[in-house]
């Protein structure tokens, strides 16, 4: 009973039309959106899987049943079973174990290129569409050369000049990735920069770097954050084409494009070696996109209500 | 006259795209505001009106004549302290105040922006300047109605404490029933402060409401200027005018005189 109350408590708090304190108005704020978010289904169902992720990345050494890198050649292509779940590989690995410290990989790389690619797009695209005229002009010419080339290919390039590994798959991936976000960032920008409230803070004195930190970008945050959420596949992919094609993560890293390439001479009679790595980049990239969708639902400006 | 003039407009033009293709927004205007006073400038859309008031808070840079504000030259690239002189009230309560931004974040950032500190008390003092309860203070502009986002509006454009008020159409967005709760408190803060108003609007009731002088622009051009008085009396001097006066004469007639 006591327990019924107080959770009524937090909510009427987090509701209050009178908040008290900034924290409590965008807690308040947070609140509804996660209302909003739970009712749809398939966003959450993704959202369960990037946490899935997640946890299996974080919690890797303890839940994998065997060490991922020991060999056993008398165990060697093992189909599913007792002992080996998921069955072992050409040189008698555990596959389940591997695909769960391939996660971390797989972690690693999306969180890495998220992390280099989004702010440089942010930048590019709101002082882009903010200043226009020739600094428009020539942020933009410089984001068409990066989008007028095939993702994939591009990163290879990149990959060949730098070497293999995944520091440099990470850095070729992101050097693709920006400028899809600069362009989504300039469009928001562009429709933002005639409204009254930007001439209302520009006419207090505020400096164009303080209008496009403080009152641009946070309005053009939620277009870019749904857009690398929905690219978040790509990048799984870009990163296990890479894998795939020997220029990601090196042998014997658990990657999970890697797994495939080597499952490939085992496709018809060992189908497990090669499958099972394929299908956990497609419950992530499903898990990310179906979580992108949700997301765009719940923050595009034109379906939200006042 | 004994007031000083607060607002001196000369010979204005402000135009638009370059060549042939050039079009004279504003078009050799001149008048001059007294300090404390409540200058009325009205026309059809399209007439120039709101053109010279960006120009006068500094959003229109370009632009050719001489203009004084507050008895220094305006500007061609106004610095941070001119805006310490002038502000502006905007049309569209909807589209002036930032949708993610708290109302104290909103009346804050001014504040931030000029370094000036005591943010609390200001940000309250201002609050209750307009009629609104502090409890406000923490909500977003979606959760207010039209009439109390325009009085946060006001109390943004007041917390510098300029000593010009450029309204552009403050009140055209607003039910009837707040927009006359908007000009009586418009009023009250040109008593109180003595401020300088310069009020744009298409609506001669409003304008009626709270100006003692107005002027009436065509086509980027200023028509002619008269009193309230001449325009409750529907005596103006052009064609022009005494269209715009006939047009929405029942208003301005139905509108008691209230000294403002």
């Amino acid at each position: 009973m006591s327990e019924t109350l107080s959770t009524a408590g937090w909510r009427a708090w987090l509701l209050s039309e009178r908040p008290q304190s900034a924290l409590q108005a965008r807690l308040g704020q947070a609140w509804l959106s996660w209302n909003a978010f739970q009712r749809n289904r398939l966003a959450m169902l993704g959202l369960a899987l990037i946490l899935l992720l997640v946890l299996v990345a974080a919690f890797a050494p303890w839940i994998s049943p065997y060490e991922p890198n020991v060999q056993n050649l008398r165990l060697r292509l093992q189909p599913p079973g007792a002992a080996h779940w998921l069955g072992t590989d050409e040189l008698g690995r555990d596959i389940l174990s591997r695909i769960i410290h391939g996660a971390r990989i797989t972690l690693y790389i999306v969180t890495l290129v998220v992390v280099i690619a989004a702010p440089i797009g942010l930048l590019v695209g709101t002082v882009a569409g903010y200043f226009g005229g020739w600094v428009d002009a020539v942020l933009m010419r410089l984001t068409d050369i990066f989008l007028a080339f095939p993702r994939l290919i591009l990163a290879l390039a990149f990959v060949a000049a730098l070497g293999p590994g995944i520091d440099n798959a990470v850095i070729a991936i992101a050097i693709t990735a920006w400028p899809a976000y600069a362009r989504v960032a300039r469009a928001e920008t562009l429709t933002l920069r005639r409204s009254d409230f930007i001439a209302a803070v520009r006419i207090q004195g505020a400096g164009a770097f303080r209008i496009i930190g403080r009152h641009i970008m946070p309005l053009c945050l939620p277009s870019v954050i749904v857009r690398v959420t929905l690219d978040m596949a790509g990048i799984i992919l870009t990163a296990a084409g890479l894998g795939f094609l020997g220029l990601g993560a090196q042998p014997p890293a658990p990657e999970w494009g890697a797994m495939i390439s080597t499952g490939r001479a085992y496709l018809l009679d060992q189908w497990w070696v090669a499958t099972i790595p394929g299908l956990a980049i497609c419950l992530v990239s499903l898990g990310f996109n179906l979580l992108g969708d949700g997301l765009r639902d719940l923050l595009d400006p034109k379906r939200r209500g006042g | 006259m004994t007031a000083s003039p607060m607002i001196v407009v000369d010979d204005l033009a402000v135009h638009f795209g370059e060549g042939r293709d050039s079009v004279r927004a504003v078009d050799g205007v001149s008048f001059q505001v007294h300090e404390g006073e409540s200058y009325g400038l009205v026309g059809e859309s399209g007439s120039g009106k709101s053109t010279v008031l960006r120009v006068l808070c500094g959003l229109q840079q370009q632009w050719q004549g001489r203009v004084t504000l507050a008895g220094a030259p305006l500007p061609k690239r106004p610095r941070r302290d001119f805006f310490l002189r002038v502000q502006m009230v905007f049309q569209d309560p909807y589209g002036s105040l930032h949708p993610r931004f708290t109302i104290d974040a909103t009346l804050s950032e001014p504040l931030a922006i000029h370094g000036i500190g005591e943010r609390r008390e200001r940000v309250h003092r201002a609050l209750e300047a307009v009629g609104l309860d502090p409890a406000f203070r923490f909500r977003f502009p979606h959760q207010l109605s039209g009439g109390q986002r325009q009085r946060v509006a006001i109390a943004r454009a007041l917390i510098l404490e300029p000593r010009v008020l450029l309204l552009d159409e403050p009140t055209s967005a607003l039910d009837v029933s707040v927009q006359a709760e908007i000009l009586n408190l418009l009023a009250r803060l040109r008593r109180e402060h003595g401020l300088t108003y310069l009020l744009v609007s298409h609506d001669l009731a409003v304008v009626a409401h709270l100006c003692s002088r107005i002027a009436v622009m065509q086509g980027g051009q200023l028509v002619e200027q008269l009193s309230v008085e001449d325009l409750r009396r529907g005596s103006a001097a052009t064609d022009y005018t005494r269209d715009l006066i006939a047009a929405s004469s029942g208003e301005i007639i139905a509108q008691p005189a209230q000294s403002t």
